[in-house]
């Protein structure tokens, strides 16, 4: 028995003063978009799997119920997961996961969309369509049950999903998400069979059905095949770009309650060209597009109206990499600055220029402190993982930021690199002393340092998937030194359990037997596992021996170069032989330099020139590319005038 | 100027507490483009005074909140403003103008008259005896948050209002607001037998002293 959206709305009132913040649950805020249910032939619940106080800014979902709203046949709701008081609640009172819009059940919706940033959200995603009234396994949902399907970061390796999702999206979700509402309609009018509409989806670039696919394994536990169960599958799938930046989501929903970050969020540029070999999202999210300075100013300007907020992040992997970055630190000073809003401008480049930046900002911007991520301490590590940056300059840069009036500076640093000895380590501490020292001198004993180092976790598409992680008893090894050195009143550190890390390690590279792990994991109480005090190492370690999986193959074991990867069916738009060549170079202690001096073929170019045809321009950062076509009508065009 | 907005505060921001009140008034205040008063220093803040903190849970009827503005502007201007940008959940009842030296309407409250629908049928002979129980005792000693306290003293009037048969019973009830000296409509039915989860309360009225 389903509940109706008034029963729900009953129970509610009667358990919502029960529980911790109750404005949770309840929906309601300022550009909250409600349609009538009947109003609609597709019903879409976006589904962000951590609580509201997480999910409410994210921007992925903020673009797409911005993008479905706008579309007069659809609706999309939002549902969050209910904290385990609520959750408890509401399984005792039978009420259902419910959308905070109308109230309506999960599983009356047509589509429900998983966001999963990170992997630790993945027991909160069974969590979530359980309580919603869905089957877990996509193989036992009928054309009764809803459409589930997830993108965002992590599913990159859909894999270990895989049993979850009846679809993927791989990529940006602008375009793909419009086309497959389309798809859905269709399938719905023409009545046909829950296959049909998987296959049809299949059909749309960027979208992987997993159940259209089997992988099959060697004894020792390596992949050996991934084979597509019916001919017109895409193999590999290639991961969906827009080709140019669409205008920013300005109608944020402005919550009740207070959250992670109560913020307008533009996006200002995608992509970053620095090649740092670690970095997922720097790999994956290639090619580098850009917004305009009039572009993110209007939108600035029009959030603010529709909104009221009083703090503005200009989001990007890296900003101070913004070809217009002065010119648009300029204007949002001059025209917001008077304002009394707070301005961020995360991820800046370590030189003094970046001082200079967020010194542009400071009248919009009080107090707060300055961060730099150096990542390594020794220039061996910054050779390995490509991100170069000379001690003197950082050292530099501290002063400018103590210099500029600011006394915090927080430094994030990086440990676990296979390569990496406890010499790279006790230069973090080092490094950390030195900046603390130079401070110190300019800002007296007001100086403090704060060296937040998470631990590596070797991702897929990047050029370290095959690098075993450090064991457990290196990392702590590691960390027991930096706790014991970095000590004082100016210094502050923080960490990661390598539990945790753990976790991460073994699902971002694992392969489609992780479904089982992940269930079982589940079953044995799992979720939450992003929270460190709800994290529940035990029952992971039974789901893997109940699986008769040993996690250690997934995290902790050099892959051969030419072993055939879980994600390999799945074409993020850099080459292979392009994250090899980088794994080699990082071997060598190789940099490679910032591509926008320079085009390294990394693939994007050959995989989406089509896009870079149709969007010419400098606000990709890739060269441009000519049509053939249009090559040879210019060079004959040039033979005829030399005639 | 100083202007004084009364206004309903409704279903949909029933579970937001006071400083998220105080959140929301800001950021509607900065979507009506008024000439707002914003206080000098490291964290400039504007100039809002809010009356009489409402418990979680409980919708009103009668919220009041004071604005300093750095121009004057016609009370229809201001109010037109503020309907165009209220959040839901907030509906604008009037607004007035106020003397710029006019006490902190908190120091002036006296007591909040509120209304609860009780949702389960409780027995009505049960209940009135029990409401003339509590209105004859001359102290009823109760803890809250690990202080006791007398709650008899912060009830100024109680009794059943609503009693057509077939509907949820109400109950109305003046509490004192006082400072240091607040009664909790929760504490009054807990008293009474009544969990919170079966009753729905609103702020119907609040008193303040004329002086």
């Amino acid at each position: 028995m389903t509940l109706s959206p008034e029963e729900i709305q009953g129970w509610l009132e009667r358990i919502l003063l029960t529980v911790q913040k109750p404005g949770r649950y309840v929906g309601g805020e300022l550009n909250q978009v409600i349609k009538p249910w009947d109003s609609v032939s597709t019903h879409i619940a976006l589904v962000f799997p951590d609580i509201y106080d997480i999910g409410l800014p994210n921007l992925g979902l903020a673009i797409l119920y911005d993008l479905l709203n706008r579309r007069s046949d659809t609706l999309a709701e939002r549902s969050y997961a209910p904290w385990v008081d609520m959750e408890a609640a509401m399984r005792a009172s039978g009420i259902p996961l419910y959308s905070l819009e109308s109230k309506h059940p999960l599983s009356a919706f047509d589509i429900v969309g998983f966001t999963l940033p990170y992997e630790t959200l993945n027991t909160n995603a069974l969590n979530l369509l359980d309580l919603g009234g869905i089957p877990l396994l996509a193989s036992n949902r009928s054309s009764e049950h809803p459409l589930v399907i997830a993108g965002g970061h992590s599913a990159y390796n859909p894999e270990p999903m895989s049993d979850f999702f009846d679809a993927f999206v791989i990529g940006e979700g602008e375009e793909v998400i419009q086309e497959i509402v389309d798809a859905y309609r269709v399938w719905r009018q023409a009545g046909s069979s829950r296959d049909h509409l998987l296959r049809s989806l299949s059909k749309i670039g960027g979208v992987y059905v997993p159940s259209l696919y089997r992988a099959e394994y060697y004894p020792d536990g390596r992949m050996a095949k991934f084979i597509k169960l019916v001919q017109d599958a895409p193999l590999p799938v290639k991961k969906r770009i827009v080709p140019i930046l669409p205008n920013p989501p300005t109608r944020f929903l402005v919550p009740s309650i207070d959250t992670v970050h109560n913020r307008i969020a533009v996006e200002i540029m995608r992509g970053c060209t620095r090649g740092c070999r670690f970095c997922h999202a720097g790999m994956i999210n290639r090619p580098v597009r850009e917004r305009s300075v009039e572009q993110i100013v209007e939108a600035i300007q029009t959030a603010l109206d529709q909104t009221g907020y009083e703090e503005i992040a200009l989001l990007s992997l890296s900003s101070s990499d913004y070809s217009g970055i002065i010119e648009l630190v300029d204007a949002a000073a001059q025209r917001f600055g008077k304002q009394r809003l707070t301005i961020s401008l995360p991820s800046l480049r370590i030189e003094s220029f970046s001082v200079e930046l967020m010194d542009r900002l400071k009248e919009a911007r009080p107090g707060g402190g300055f961060t730099l991520a150096p990542e390594a301490a020794t220039d061996r590590m910054r050779r390995v993982i490509n991100k170069p940056i000379q001690t003197e300059q950082l050292l530099e840069t501290a002063r400018a930021v103590f210099n500029h009036g600011w006394t915090t500076l927080k430094l994030y640093f990086m440990i676990g690199h296979p390569s990496e000895t406890i010499e790279d380590v006790q230069a973090i501490v080092d490094l950390c002393k030195a900046v603390t020292a130079e401070g110190r001198k300019i800002v007296g004993g007001r100086v403090r340092v704060h060296a937040g180092v998470s631990t590596f976790i070797p991702k897929a598409h990047t050029p370290f998937q095959w690098v075993s992680c450090d064991s457990v008893s290196q990392i702590r090894a590691k960390q027991d030194l930096l706790k014991r050195q970095l000590r004082g009143s100016n210094l502050k550190l923080s960490w990661t359990q390598p539990e945790e890390t753990l976790l991460e390690a073994w699902l971002s590279r694992g392969d489609r037997r992780l479904g089982a792990v992940i269930l079982r994991a589940w079953q044995h109480g799992a979720k939450f596992d992003a929270w460190q005090d709800q994290y529940n190492f035990t029952a992971w370690l039974k789901a893997f021996s109940d699986a008769g999986l040993d996690p250690d193959f997934y995290s902790h074991r050099q892959r051969e170069m030419d072993e055939l990867l879980p994600w390999s069916h799945i074409f993020a738009g850099v080459r292979p032989a392009y994250l090899k060549e980088e794994y080699r170079r990082s071997l060598e202690g190789e940099l490679r330099a910032d591509c926008r001096t320079a085009c390294f073929a990394c693939g994007i170019l050959p995989a989406y020139a089509r896009q870079r045809m149709e969007a010419p321009g400098d606000h990709w950062k890739c060269p441009e590319v000519t049509p053939i076509s249009k090559r040879i009508a210019h060079t004959s065009a040039r033979i005829v005038r030399s005639e | 100027m100083r202007i004084r907005i009364h206004y309903s505060k409704l279903s949909p921001l029933r579970y937001s507490g006071n400083l998220d009140m105080q959140h929301s008034w800001e950021r509607t205040l900065r979507r009506s483009h008024l000439p707002l008063v914003v206080s000098q220093g490291f964290h400039p803040q504007l100039r809002i005074q809010q009356a009489c903190a409402l418990p979680l849970g409980f919708t009103s009827r009668a919220e009041i909140v004071d604005v300093w503005l750095d121009t004057d502007c016609s009370i229809p201007d201001i109010e037109q403003a503020l309907r165009k940008v209220v959040p839901p959940g907030i509906e604008i009842q009037s607004v007035e103008q106020v003397e710029l030296n006019d006490p902190a309407l908190q120091t002036r409250a006296l007591a909040s008259d509120y209304l609860a629908t009780l949702l389960d049928h409780p027995d009505l002979a049960e209940l009135q005896s029990r409401i003339s129980g509590l209105l004859a005792s001359p102290s009823i000693s109760r803890t809250r948050r690990g202080k006791p306290y007398d709650l008899r003293q912060l009830v100024e009037d109680l009794r059943l209002v609503g009693t057509t048969p077939g509907a949820p019973l109400e109950l109305s009830m003046r509490l004192s607001v006082r400072e240091g000296a607040t009664g909790r409509p929760e504490e009054v039915l807990d008293e009474l037998g009544i969990p919170a989860s079966s009753a729905r309360v609103e702020r119907i009225n609040l008193i303040f002293s004329t002086d």
